[in-house]
């Protein structure tokens, strides 16, 4: 017990205290551990600093003299470039079309999943009905095989069903995998069996308990899945690329790749464009999980179990 | 008149295990009968076939005079408390009240008056527009009760509402809620596992053990009279004491010792005595108890020991001097009980 | 614990409706064809098909790309894998242990999770570019003549360079959580236990991540296998050459622009029963974790 104390007052209080000989180790692992997290956040945001620097210095000087580290200026020029240029091969596309697009994709998938998967749970966890495992079977399989795998099939169904070039072809297949599904049913299986009989007594049915009940208490959960799947959504990239062959369809992340192709001929690429654009990219989704990262955590890490 | 009758319900589940294996129980106007048993005796599921939670699979619920068998629970003109409250925690404790009358089609101004009703009888009219999660353990048991009372239901079914309270909490509620089922004057069945509530609380007592009733009577009849030793060591505390011996020509043998028993029995039986109910009188004659410890509670003091190979234990007061080493007892024949070995059924 | 308690004739599959009939036909549909097309050999110019049987698996399993692509992936997943969830494992501790500033290193590491893989790609190729790239000069002072899209293994090594970098921050949430869930109690009996903060590191908080490890594992094997697509699309550019790919990518360029759809689908297949031997293993991790709580 009193090993305990001193060792949790140590803790407190040993970086203010002078360093007495038992405080040293401790304090040595503290900075170590600083070290280590700055090196980390080095890591992990260098790149993107870079990015965004350079982004603001016109192609020519990077062209010249690699990417930089300073303001260099252009910043407006560029990402008004970037967001109203009428771009591509048809000059039809701009930039804020690309994030309209995304946002359209990123939010279609993320609702779209919370309800199909939604209903899909409640009817898995709260009924009883002859074909409930076999259900629960074929929606499981879905978690086998990632749309990477088995792209080109559904690249076929989807144009024999003519919805290329068209939102609804974008999103409803993304929703196909049973994640959420699984997500939901996790957590309708938690919420304590009483509720549902407090409000069968109290007359309520299928649908009211649904309703009054079980989409309340949610509330948080599906919070926290619309945010992951925004970003899951936002971020699509493969899928987009094959559906989309009209400019006016296209994402901010699939929009990358026609930067990158234009990029390989040019005398002088527009470095500073395309890295606006990974920039523009990234930041909806950045300042989601930064804004909700108490909830998008919970989500993330609430899935594992 | 009798509110509830249940006869001979039998609950199978598919896999062919019964958790209730035919019993038969009426509770009559106004009264609190309490199931008692260890867990996993049934009492619970009994409690959910009359709530209508839980399919019955063979006999008859029936309520009011009515079959109830295949009602949905809102139909059954039933409200229960359950043991984790199941409030709605996304609801003020207003709505909470109100569900179910407004499930019911309950005018809104009526649901006004009753839930202000309920809330002063129950004394949380301050907290009706808080969220559970802002109330503490006994009020929240305040709001569950008061969901029951203000659908006056036929009758009150409580599942071991107490079992998340405190010690001191739980012994002020019981009070409470018997209080307030003499003022409602409604039938109500009480589940619970603990001897001391269904004892302090109840009109009447059904045991249940294995899913069958081993008796049903008033606390003072299964105390003083318990129809299987399965009773006797369950109700009371510490429990009965219960010992082997030999009966014959009206003489009860155990070990060396004998003592004259007013019975017609003879063979092995079951000797069972309280340990409340045993004197030491200081005389050389009498049971043998060999004394291992003591525990002091205040008020008396509890006497550990053996008698040949068998563990007992006695109450003694805490004013008397504790004896030492070894000590006789001696019974009046009405506080001796005496069961068959095999069947445990009192001789 | 059983729960089903309502009991419909239709509402259930109502409800169910939506997520079926999109499974149908956006999944199941699909795999079959999929399956159905590993087995014959589609003449992309008459539109004909011919029942081949397993010789798309035998041709994909003998060709030398297909075994050179393989073995890349393999190093790949392996590499990007075992070094996220080391360096994810690192941060995480550390940002577990200190007391000032935890949740500005927590914001500042996750963040990176919500960039796409292609933009980690395109912001890759910048930084290892031939003329612009810091990084490139960086190694040269080392005297390492960098030349991604250029060299097989230097264009390898920058792909593992992002998609780490990339996973990263996925690791290093579900470490410090992991770590967040260790009672405090157990740490403080360690702590009372073992002076050592090392062994104490390596005796019960390692064993107590274990679960997690696993967990993450199994889903950075996954996210190295198909989710780094389009970061690798980028390094690419669409210009095979001499850079390497993964299986993943592999059936996408033989499918789309080698117009193999018979080849594709087998190397399609092959990759299904890589995924369901890595689900399969998952779900026996979560079931002997079930049986240990």
């Amino acid at each position: 017990m009193a090993v305990t104390e001193i060792d949790s007052s140590a803790e407190t209080s040993g970086t203010t205290k002078a360093a007495s000989a038992d405080n040293r180790p401790r304090r040595k692992t503290k900075i170590f551990d600083h070290v280590v997290l700055w090196l980390g956040v080095l890591l992990m945001m260098g790149p993107i600093i870079v990015a965004f620097t350079t982004s603001t210095f016109d192609h020519v000087t990077i062209h010249r003299e690699g990417m930089q580290f300073g303001w260099g200026g252009e910043f407006v020029e560029t990402y008004k470039n970037v967001l109203y240029q009428e771009g591509g091969f048809t000059g039809e596309v701009t930039g804020l079309l690309m994030t309209q697009n995304s946002l359209i994709l990123g939010l279609g998938f993320a609702i779209g999943k919370i309800v199909v998967s939604m209903l899909a749970a409640y009817a898995i966890v709260y009924f009883r009905f002859p074909l409930a495992t076999f259900s629960f079977w074929v929606i499981f399989t879905t978690l086998l095989l990632p749309l990477e795998v088995r792209i080109l099939p559904s690249y076929e169904v989807v144009q024999q069903l003519g919805m290329l070039n068209t939102y609804s072809g974008l999103i409803i297949p993304l929703i196909a995998s049973a994640t959420g599904t699984f997500f939901f049913r996790q957590f309708f299986k938690s919420v304590p069996n009483e509720l549902m009989e407090a409000a069968r007594i109290d007359g309520a049915g299928p649908v009211q308990f649904f309703w009054d009940i079980l989409v309340p208490l949610s509330k948080t959960m599906m919070a926290a899945i619309f945010i992951i799947m925004f970003v899951v959504g936002w971020n699509q990239y493969l899928w987009p690329t094959l559906m989309t062959t009209e400019e006016g369809y296209f994402t901010l992340v699939r929009g990358i790749r026609n930067i990158m192709q234009q990029m390989i001929g040019a005398d002088i690429p527009e470095y500073n464009e395309a890295l606006a654009m990974a920039m523009l990219a990234m930041l909806p989704p950045a300042l989601v999980i930064i804004i909700f990262q108490r909830m998008f955590i919970k989500g993330l890490v609430e899935q594992e179990k | 008149m009798t509110t509830l009758r249940i006869r001979n319900a039998i609950k199978q589940y598919p896999n062919g295990a019964q958790a209730v294996k035919g019993v038969s129980v009426d509770v009559e106007d106004g009264e609190l009968v309490v199931f008692v048993g260890p867990s996993g005796c049934g009492k619970s599921t009994l409690l959910r076939m009359v709530a209508g939670l839980e399919e019955v699979t063979d006999g008859e619920i029936e309520l009011n005079g009515r079959v109830v068998n295949n009602l949905e629970p809102a139909d059954r003109n039933i409200a229960m408390v359950f043991q984790n409250y199941a409030l709605y925690p996304h609801m003020s404790v207003r709505k909470n009240l109100a569900y179910g009358l407004k499930n019911r089609g309950t005018p809104s101004d009526e649901i006004d008056r009753k839930v202000e009703e309920a809330g002063a009888l129950l004394q949380i009219s301050e907290f009706l527009d808080r969220k559970p999660s802002q109330l503490s353990g006994g009020q929240r048991q305040r709001v569950a009760m008061g969901r029951a009372i203000v659908r006056n239901p036929a009758i009150f079914l409580f599942d071991e509402p107490l079992s998340n309270l405190d010690a001191k909490l739980r012994n002020q509620m019981r009070l409470e809620i018997k209080k307030l089922q003499r003022r409602l004057d409604t039938a109500a069945i009480y589940v619970t596992h603990d001897q001391v509530e269904a004892m302090t609380l109840a009109d009447r007592i059904v045991v249940l053990n294995n899913g069958m009733v081993e008796q049903i009577g008033t606390p003072t009849e299964v105390y003083s009279r318990p129809a299987t030793t399965f009773v006797a060591s369950f109700i009371g505390a510490p429990p009965m004491n219960l010992i082997p011996g030999e009966l014959s020509k009206g003489q009860l043998h155990i070990g060396a010792h004998s003592m004259p028993m007013n019975s017609a029995h003879a063979g092995p039986v079951t000797f069972g005595f309280r340990p409340e109910r045993a004197h030491m009188n200081g005389a050389a004659s009498g049971l043998a108890v060999e004394i291992g410890v003591i525990e002091e509670l205040g008020a008396h003091r509890l006497i550990h020991g053996r008698v040949g190979d068998h563990e007992v234990t006695v109450a003694q007061d805490a004013e008397l001097p504790p004896p030492d080493g070894r000590m006789m007892l001696a019974f009046n024949e009405q506080d001796t009980h005496l069961f068959d070995p095999d069947t445990g059924a009192r001789v | 614990m059983e729960k089903a308690q309502f009991t419909s004739p239709w509402l259930p599959y109502l409800l169910l409706a939506p997520q079926m009939i999109i499974i149908a036909i956006f999944f199941l549909w699909p795999a079959a064809e999929a399956i159905r097309a590993s087995f014959f050999l589609e003449d992309p110019f008459f539109g004909t098909a011919t029942f081949v049987g397993l010789q798309n698996y035998s041709d994909a399993f003998a060709a030398s790309d297909y075994q050179r692509t393989a073995w890349f992936t393999f190093v790949f997943v392996v590499l990007v894998s075992l070094i996220s969830l080391g360096i994810g494992m690192m941060l995480a501790v550390s940002a577990d242990r200190v007391l000032r500033g935890k949740g500005s290193y927590k914001t500042l590491l996750m963040w990176v999770y919500a960039i796409a893989p292609p933009v980690a790609g395109l912001i890759g190729v910048m930084l290892f570019d031939q003329h612009i790239g810091p990084l490139v000069e960086f190694v040269a002072y080392f005297g390492w003549d960098l030349q991604v899209g250029v060299d097989y293994w230097d264009t390898g090594f920058a792909m593992i360079v992002v998609a780490t970098w990339k996973q990263v921050p996925y690791c290093f949430i579900f470490f410090l959580s992991g770590l967040q869930s260790i009672p405090t109690s157990v740490k403080e009996a360690s702590a009372i236990d073992c002076r050592s903060e090392t062994r104490r590191f390596w005796t019960i908080t390692f064993p107590l991540l274990a679960p997690t490890t696993f967990f993450l594992l199994i889903l950075n094997i996954t996210y190295a296998m198909f989710e780094t697509f389009g970061m690798i699309d980028q390094i690419v550019k669409d210009q095979p050459g001499n850079s390497p790919v993964t299986l993943v990518y592999k059936v996408f360029r033989d499918g789309f622009r080698g117009n193999d759809i018979g080849g594709s689908s087998a190397q399609s297949v092959i990759l299904m029963i890589l995924v369901l031997a890595l689900t399969v293993a998952q779900f026996r991790l979560i079931e002997r974790r079930i049986h240990y709580t």
